[in-house]
């Protein structure tokens, strides 16, 4: 079935023989050209998409997904160009196409969906004017009036249902999941056949994501659009289309029907990507706990001839156990009705944190779980003495925050360090790694010189780095390596409590499986005790012990992390249990 | 949008009240005697030297001086020149000449500056690209009166093209070589703002959606790029206003143009104190009601700004 | 759709050799460590305007230090039977009006532009960068009140402001006067540029690592704050030499600047305007030492601000 003479083919079986596929991508070859010369982004890659099909290109940052996706509409950024292949849309090879007729084909039959609903709007025009302009370009509607009409039929389309009162406001005046129904709404304004949507809902909270996919998905599917999906997240790639293309480093490994790749991995690669996948590793735990010693979680366990490959479950597992022999001991952390409140110029007080409690026993993981302003960081800096308590207690080691003393809150700081979410701004980058791991030190005054380097020898080891890099600066490293980096510092002064505020969310799957795996072995190895504050309810399950569900500043919910996700008793964890993407998947079975 | 207003009105309160301070300060609260200072080396007749001490109220204290100088101007008093005559009759006669020459190098400077600004910047890297970054590296070298006197000696003593020297009562035309030396001085820096700014946007999300919709270039580039790229230059209209009340000075007083800052040139080369200070404080004055009104202009440019609360 | 006419696609897998797998994450770090500083260096070095107009400083920086290296004539021996007369007979540019040597004069006079082009530079640094920090940092009612008096000062433009003050100081004229009368009033723009760039930079996940570990605040704005703000900060003070050339100019040619007794390019442009018409190299010439000089610093201040701005350097 496969042929390998060029490299990759996708054969597929036509039973009847004569249906042309919408879209065929046939040995696509994109290149840029840098100061070293060109570099491919994308190579040999093939795609056949049908009539009426979903089909998802997945990978992570740099597989030359969205480069692929980007071609099609031959709008690719800076020095990018197309070297090779051909994109046959209905018929007609678009890469030779000329500028007239590609202006032609954007819009009226490729839509485009973009991936940032925040700068994909121009800020100065109102969004009726952006929308309208999309309909006057394809022709759809001449005359002012009829114009307007299709532009308000549009956005109601897309699920703005007061679209005639909006259209006069601008972007800012608009949230982002609103933002992006704009967005798929200008992408649909002109009937297209094709509709690319280049990670669509990926900057926004997880229950907006699902309302505003499972949106697009019903809309296409009236309108018969074709949808090509660009996702780095193999969960809600399979949830939400039929067909899947893996990418990695600029070439195709893996395609097929959804979920038969995630049941039945094939490429190594494929295999990591599902097994690092923490959307996909919750619903295997749940398999694996309701006894069913589900196909899948089996695949995973094979897939370790790769000694990169790591297995959230295996991570999940041995967590489990380490903990159960942890409760007798006092508790590391007691919050007592935390409250942070905000005097906000013009518009009074904002209430960001609301009398919130929890505990965390010494040496285990509790997760604080909530969408963008539900107020779980504010907990964090306050927890940190970054930010100012409002009123409420935090006890920290049987001490109260409060009544600290400037001496004790600097002996405190030893004991409980941060770790940040953006890799890119949690290193100063003028300084040196071994100067920034051993910052610490030198500010508490621990050892002498040679002492402080043997130390951050060993801290560099802890977190599996070359000690090599003792010289070097951050804009060398990846974003896994600097968090790397920042588990160290945060190391540093051997402290018993370490918070994680979001910071696995900014890595590739496979990274951030890497990196949980180092906080589960650091963990057990140390006796820490970790307070991991995450939008991410699926890294949850593999991390944390208990889990906090946060929501407008209050704790909605509090359990064990198994409750949780078995028996969630509110309705918005529930709402959040079923955003996971992939979390409808039938998986093992 | 009436919000925003308001509170640009509030906020030039404390800084028209600084600046008139500052001046104030500067020449009053000098050690020995400022009327004296004034004046320098000239030695005035003593009644003028009596009209000025009057004028500004010395025999009283410090503050009170400042006060009753400040109730003067919101008055329109804005003092008296050397000759005695009061500087708001000057005004009238001088203001319309400078807001002509100004309302001139304005739209040269921004006419030219914005069109091979954009062009540029859609064409980076290119021929015409790389030759307008050298013209304008020169252009923001050379000073205002090394312009002004190039182009007096070339284009009106060599070629005879324009009359060198303006002189009252003359007709628009005249002012067109001090307009375009005025606007040599921030020409470049709007060709390289204009420029950076259009290579910005055209690298933004917004635009390659506006492209994905079906647009053609030759609406993009225009509805876009151009209109997005226009916010910061119209910013740097405040910071040129100041850049121009200097050039305007050493322009109207090289080609004689009987403006405004032809009238504080001539003071500054004579010595004349007290007309220079009156003069300068008009001229910030001026400076500052500008400001204000490119700032609502950037708003009305801005939705952003127009609606925030 | 009738998913029942639709074919099928099947199950493809690259062979694994074409895309062999690499380790997750694995550190590539060879060659010499590099940091901004380094690779603004590296960027630097290879731009011939670089090269050119630090050459030119140079060169200007050793005509004013030593200008007996450059000619032997006296720039106050003036002759009034050598007026306006050309070059030749050991003059290169000819004579002035008061018939003084021209090349004499304009290498005299280099030191003067540079003199108050460097002590206007330091001023308007250390102003704008310890008000600028200030507010920036610290914030809260600091900022409200520096903010307040940068607008103050900036709301006049620093020309105007060194005329008022040099008509009122006029007797004591000399480099030092007319330095501190433009400096006083050019650091508002250094301050703001300053204060953003730190804006910026405070709320940066390292300073507040740096304050979760118990490192001092004043010790995070000079470890850590500082040096990563200070980047358009060296760019506007390189270009703000050259302005406050200019306007030392300005206010000479207005005949507010430096005393006539003082060897300065801007007096004798001034003093040069008579003679337009009948010998105009008496002006142009030190109106092109004049510009050259400026160049050279706007050249270096453009050049830098391409190696440490990445906005700018992606936009050359």
């Amino acid at each position: 079935m496969t042929s390998t003479v060029n490299g990759s083919d996708v054969k597929h079986t036509t039973p009847e023989g004569e249906e042309r596929p919408l879209l065929e991508i046939k040995d696509l070859k994109v290149q840029f050209t840098t100061q070293e010369g060109k570099v491919t982004a994308v190579d040999g890659v093939d795609i056949t998409l049908y009539r009426g099909q979903s089909l998802a290109i997945v990978g992570e940052s740099g597989s030359g997904k969205s480069t692929t996706a980007h071609a099609i509409i031959n709008l690719l950024p800076g020095s990018g160009q197309i070297a090779g292949g051909q994109i046959i849309l209905d018929g007609q090879d678009i890469s030779k196409a000329s500028k007239k007729e590609m202006e032609a084909i954007r819009g009226r039959k490729i839509g485009f969906v973009p991936q940032d609903p925040m700068s994909n709007l121009n800020p100065v025009w109102s969004i009726g004017f952006q929308v309208e302009e999309a309909i006057r370009a394809n022709g759809i509607a001449t005359g002012r009036k009829e114009v307007r009409a299709r532009a308000i039929e549009v956005l109601k389309q897309a699920g703005l249902q007061d679209a005639d009162r909006r259209l006069k406001q601008f972007p800012h005046q608009f949230s982002g999941g609103m933002r992006q129904r704009v967005l798929i709404g200008m992408g649909l304004s002109a009937d297209p056949q094709l509709l690319i949507a280049d990670e669509p809902t990926s900057a926004l909270d997880v229950t907006v994501q699902r309302v505003i996919l499972d949106h697009l998905e019903s809309l296409t599917r009236e309108l018969g659009t074709t949808l090509l999906f660009i996702t780095h997240d193999l969960g809600l790639a399979a949830e939400r289309a039929e067909q899947l293309v893996v990418m990695y480093k600029g070439r195709v490994v893996e395609s097929g029907p959804s979920l038969e790749i995630l049941q039945n991995p094939q490429h190594p690669y494929t295999q990591r990507l599902v097994a690092a996948a923490p959307s996909l590793a919750s619903r295997r735990i749940t398999s694996t706990i309701h006894g069913q010693e589900g196909a899948a979680h089996e695949t995973g366990s094979e897939v370790g001839t790769t000694t990169d490959t790591i297995d959230l479950i295996a991570t999940a597992e041995a967590r489990a156990e380490a903990h159960e022999a942890a409760a007798a001991q006092p508790p590391a952390i007691v919050v007592e009705d935390l409250t942070k409140v905000f005097k906000i110029r013009g518009s009074g007080d904002f209430t960001a944190v609301d009398k919130v409690s929890f505990e965390i026993p010494k040496g285990t993981t509790t997760a604080l779980v909530g969408e963008s302003g539900s107020g779980k960081s504010t907990v964090a800096k306050m927890l940190l003495k970054l930010e100012d308590v409002t009123s409420g207690k935090i006890i920290v080691g049987g001490k109260d925050l409060a009544s600290l003393t400037g001496k004790e809150l600097f002996d405190l700081r030893s004991r409980m360090q941060p770790v940040f979410q953006d890799p890119y701004g949690s290193l100063n980058p003028l300084r040196n790694i071994g100067n920034t791991i051993s910052e610490p030190l030198v500010t508490h005054g621990v050892g002498d010189r040679a002492s402080r380097r043997a130390r951050v020898f060993e801290l560099l080891d802890q977190v599996s780095l070359p000690r090599t890099l003792v010289g070097r600066y951050p804009n060398e490293l990846s974003g896994g390596q600097r968090q790397r980096i920042a588990i160290a510092r945060a190391l540093a002064l051997k402290p018993e409590i370490v918070v994680l505020d979001e910071a696995v969310s900014a890595l590739d799957v496979l990274v951030q499986a890497q990196i949980l795996r180092l906080l589960a072995d650091l963990q057990a190895e140390l006796d820490l005790t970790y307070l991991f504050i995450t939008h991410d309810l699926a890294v949850v399950r593999v991390i944390a012990d208990n889990v906090c569900v946060m929501q407008k500043g209050r704790i909605v919910e509090a359990a064990a992390t198994d409750d949780v996700f078995e028996n969630p008793t509110e309705q918005y964890t529930k709402d959040l249990l079923a955003a996971i993407p992939g979390a409808n998947l039938q998986l093992g079975a | 949008m009436a919000g925003y207003i308001a509170r640009r009105l509030l906020q030039a309160i404390p800084v028209l009240l600084g600046t008139t301070f500052l001046i104030y300060f500067m020449v009053f609260a000098m050690p020995g005697d400022p009327v004296v200072a004034l004046f320098g080396d000239k030695t005035p007749p003593p009644q003028v030297l009596e009209a000025v001490r009057e004028r500004y109220n010395l025999d009283k204290p410090f503050i009170v001086q400042y006060l009753l100088f400040l109730g003067g101007i919101f008055q329109g008093d804005f003092g008296v020149s050397f000759s005695g005559q009061p500087v708001s009759e000057i005004l009238a006669v001088t203001f319309p000449v400078t807001l002509q020459l100004a309302v001139l190098a304005v739209l040269i400077e921004m006419v030219f500056g914005i069109t091979i600004g954009l062009v540029s910047g859609l064409r980076k890297g290119g021929i015409f690209d790389a030759s307008f970054l050298v013209v304008s590296l020169i252009l923001i070298s050379l000073p205002v009166f090394v312009v002004a006197f190039v182009a007096q000696f070339v284009f009106g003593i060599q070629l005879g093209w324009f009359r060198t020297t303006v002189g009252p009562g003359a007709p628009i035309q005249d002012l067109v070589l001090p307009a375009i030396v005025l606007a040599t001085i921030s020409f470049a820096q709007i060709v390289r703002l204009t420029r950076a700014s259009v290579i910005d946007t055209g690298g933004q999300d917004f635009v390659r959606t506006a492209a994905s919709k079906g647009l053609s270039r030759r609406r993009i580039v225009p509805v876009h790029i151009l209109r997005n790229s226009l916010i910061p230059v119209v910013t740097y209209l405040a910071v040129d206003f100041g850049v121009l009340m200097v050039g305007a000075t050493v322009t109207e007083g090289i080609f004689n143009v009987p403006g405004v800052g032809r009238t504080l040139y001539q003071a500054i080369i004579r010595g004349e104190g007290p007309t220079v200070v009156s003069f300068v404080t008009v001229m910030v004055l001026i400076y500052l009601v500008i400001n204000l009104l490119v700032d609502l202009l950037y708003a009305v440019l801005d939705p952003r700004i127009r609606y925030a609360k | 759709m009738p998913s029942n006419t639709r074919p099928t696609q099947a199950h493809f897998v690259a062979p694994i050799d074409e895309t062999p797998l690499v380790a997750i994450d694995s550190v590539k770090a060879d060659g010499k460590p590099t940091n901004l500083w380094t690779d603004a260096w590296r960027d630097v070095r290879k731009r011939p305007m670089f090269w050119i107009s630090s050459a030119l400083i140079v060169l200007i920086v050793v005509v004013a230090l030593f200008p007996a290296l450059f000619t032997s004539v006296d720039p106050r021996y003036c002759q009034l039977s050598l007026s306006n007369q050309g070059p030749g007979d050991g003059s290169v540019l000819g004579y002035n009006r008061q018939g003084c040597d021209i090349y004499s004069r304009i290498i005299y006079g280099t030191s003067t532009s540079l003199s108050v082009g460097l002590i206007v530079t330091f001023l308007v640094a250390s102003l704008g960068i310890f008000f600028g920090a200030l507010a920036g940092f610290y914030g809260g009612w600091v900022d409200a009140v520096l903010s307040r008096l940068g607008d103050i000062f900036f709301s006049i433009p620093y020309i105007l402001a060194a005329v008022v003050i040099m008509s009122v100081l006029s007797q004591y004229a000399s480099v030092w006067t007319i330095s501190l009368a433009i400096g006083i009033f050019a650091w508002p723009a250094t301050a703001r540029v300053l204060r953003a760039e730190i804006l910026r930079v405070k709320n940066a996940d390292f300073v507040m690592a740096a304050t979760a570990v118990g490192v001092t605040r004043l010790r995070i704005l000079i470890r850590h704050v500082l040096p990563n703000s200070i980047a358009p900060v060296i760019v506007i003070t390189t270009i703000s030499l050259a302005s406050a050339i200019v306007a030392e100019a300005t206010l000479s040619f207005l005949g507010v600047g430096l005393p006539s007794s003082t060897m300065s390019w801007g007096n004798d442009i001034s003093q040069a305007q008579v003679d337009l018409r009948t010998n105009p190299q008496t002006l142009i010439l030190p109106s092109i030492a004049l510009s050259v000089t400026v160049l050279s610093f706007i050249m270096l201040g453009e050049v830098v601000r391409d190696a440490l701005d990445p906005k700018a350097r992606a936009q050359r």
